[in-house]
């Protein structure tokens, strides 16, 4: 029983030291874009677009699939209760709150770890293993500056934008059962759709996707600069960063669904 | 003239070390290193494998932070400075890494430039004049558009030697010169270095376990073993000693008991056991 629960407090100091190393790389990287700039240390935009051609544009084909696909499944969950009730009429509503304030900042973050937060880890863990991170260290390079940062910044922009595209093709993705079972237009599906969203519906997804992407560079960064040995230490903090980042997603989702709520409440 | 001359017959310390204690986890690496390096020297610190050589090495760039000790560059007590401090100082030095280190996304001629793009505000031509420059200087004329994947060992090793080279450092790092490769490119890395000592007088410290290339660029060697300095000086003076552990390494007579002395004892009783 003691060596349990002294594990379990291990465990538990783990976990905080874990989540601490966290938040000093995402504290640092933030430094870098936005402090760092003002004090004469080189914004390294050209990176940072190439990242965000890559994490973000390289996206959009499999995720407006996908988001089409979610946004379709949802309107056909949605019909079977309330066909039911008779009001086929607010499957257009259910779609589009529950794509823009839930799915849509969701699925964004997973379809970019898969893409993205596995290559960071892979990347960086390489360039561990293969001495490079220290010979960016011994030139008088941080790398955190150089190779954190720009992911960190590329990271934070295509997020919100990504996800404003998921909640666009998941609301298509509605219509398409509208029009084809429920007697909607596809203009009356859209229009029905934008009088249900407020703003407010639409910005706490973006807060929420905004956190995405600095839990998911943070994690897959950091997974790859603690990359020890050999080769297969990189196909490890790859899976790491993966599964990581998709608990931890999940985790700020509640976090800041909680806070939405009974601040709106408030 | 007169301060050069001067200079040169006073040598000036480029690095000294006092007391250096390093530990991996809870294991100690190194037991207190004491060592000079003089500037202008190249100083050859030799050992086998596991000695702490290449421990030794990332500590003095400041990859590995010591328990204990001090390791002082320039003047400054590089463990006790803030990581900006060390950062100028590391701008004055360059180093060459085992497997070189080249990074894989640029080619050989952004590798080279890298330093100078982050570190001084010259234009795009005048770094493209340096880079050719540098390339030229290790025997890579031409190479700058290759990616490092399409260059030999050897190659790479010239051109991260090239990067090291970048900044113009006083004081040169080289970690395992001739690591994987061929005896002959391994010669080409040997008289790379030895030209390099004649064209520049930099302070150059080579970490290598190869016995005829230490004996042919070193000024002075350091003989490291589990963690301690054993013997030091000229290459007349080490090839003279009669240290014993000197003489095995030199001499290259094999380890009795290479994996400790009770695996030994244990092997030796099994193997009486089984013919008994």
């Amino acid at each position: 029983m003691t060596e349990f629960v002294s594990q379990l407090g291990a465990d538990v100091m783990d976990s905080v030291a874990y989540v601490g190393a966290l938040a000093m790389l995402g504290t640092r990287a933030a430094y870098y874009t936005f402090v760092g700039p003002f004090q004469g240390k080189r914004l390294r935009v050209q990176s940072a677009a190439s990242q965000a051609m890559e994490v973000g544009v390289r996206a959009l084909p499999i995720l407006s699939l996908i988001s089409f696909f979610i946004g379709l499944i949802l309107a056909l969950q949605s019909a079977y209760e309330l066909g039911k009730l008779g009001a086929m009429s607010l499957v257009a509503k259910a779609v589009a709150l529950s794509m823009s304030r839930e799915l849509g900042p969701l699925i964004t973050a997973i379809v970019v770890i898969g893409r993205s937060g596995s290559a960071f880890a892979a990347e960086i863990g390489t360039m561990k293993v293969t001495e490079e991170i220290d010979a960016l260290e011994v030139m008088a390079i941080n790398p955190v500056h150089f190779l954190v940062a720009p992911k960190f910044l590329a990271m934070i922009f295509m997020l919100p934008c990504l996800t404003i595209w998921a909640n666009t093709m998941g609301i298509f993705g509605g219509a398409l059962f509208g029009v084809a079972q429920a007697d909607f237009t596809l203009s009356r599906y859209l229009q029905a759709s934008i009088e249900s969203l407020y703003l407010r519906d639409i910005l706490s997804g973006l807060v929420k996707s905004v956190m995405f992407g600095v839990t998911i560079t943070a994690v897959g960064c950091l997974e790859g600069l603690s990359t020890g040995g050999g080769a297969e230490q990189v196909g490890r903090s790859t899976t790491r960063a993966v599964v990581i980042s998709i608990f931890l997603v999940v985790a700020v989702d509640l976090i800041f669904t909680g806070l939405f709520f009974f601040l709106g409440n408030a | 003239m007169d301060q050069r001359h001067q200079s040169l017959n006073q040598p000036k310390t480029a690095i000294s070390l006092r007391g250096l204690r390093v530990n991996y986890g809870d294991t100690e690496i190194l037991h207190g290193i004491d060592l000079n390096v003089m500037a202008g020297e190249t100083l050859v610190i030799l050992g086998g494998s596991g000695s702490g050589k290449s421990t030794l090495l990332r500590t003095l760039v400041g990859l590995e932070k010591p328990k204990s000790g001090q390791i002082w560059i320039d003047g400054q007590d590089i463990t006790a400075i803030s990581n900006d401090e060390l950062y100028e100082i590391r701008k004055r030095t360059g180093m060459s890494f085992q497997g070189s280190a080249l990074f894989g996304s640029m080619t050989v001629g952004e590798n080279v430039a890298l330093p100078l793009r982050e570190h001084t505000s010259l234009e795009d031509s005048t770094i493209e004049i340096m880079l050719r420059l540098k390339l030229e200087q290790v025997g890579l004329a031409g190479f700058e558009y290759h990616m490092p994947s399409q260059l030999s060992g050897g190659m790479k090793k010239r051109a991260a030697v090239a990067r090291a080279l970048a900044m113009d450092p006083e004081i040169l790092f080289f970690d395992e010169p001739s690591a994987g490769l061929d005896p002959i490119i391994a010669a080409g890395v040997d008289q790379l270095i030895l030209e390099l000592k004649k064209a520049f007088h930099m302070t150059i410290i080579v970490v290598t376990h190869e016995l005829a290339s230490a004996f042919l660029i070193a000024d002075r060697i350091v003989l490291i073993d589990k963690g301690n300095i054993v013997a030091i000086g000229t290459t007349e003076e080490m090839r003279s000693s009669a240290h014993p552990r000197v003489r095995q390494f030199l001499d290259r007579v094999p380890e009795p008991d290479m994996e400790g002395e009770l695996d030994y004892l244990q092997t030796l009783t099994e193997q009486y056991r089984r013919h008994a």
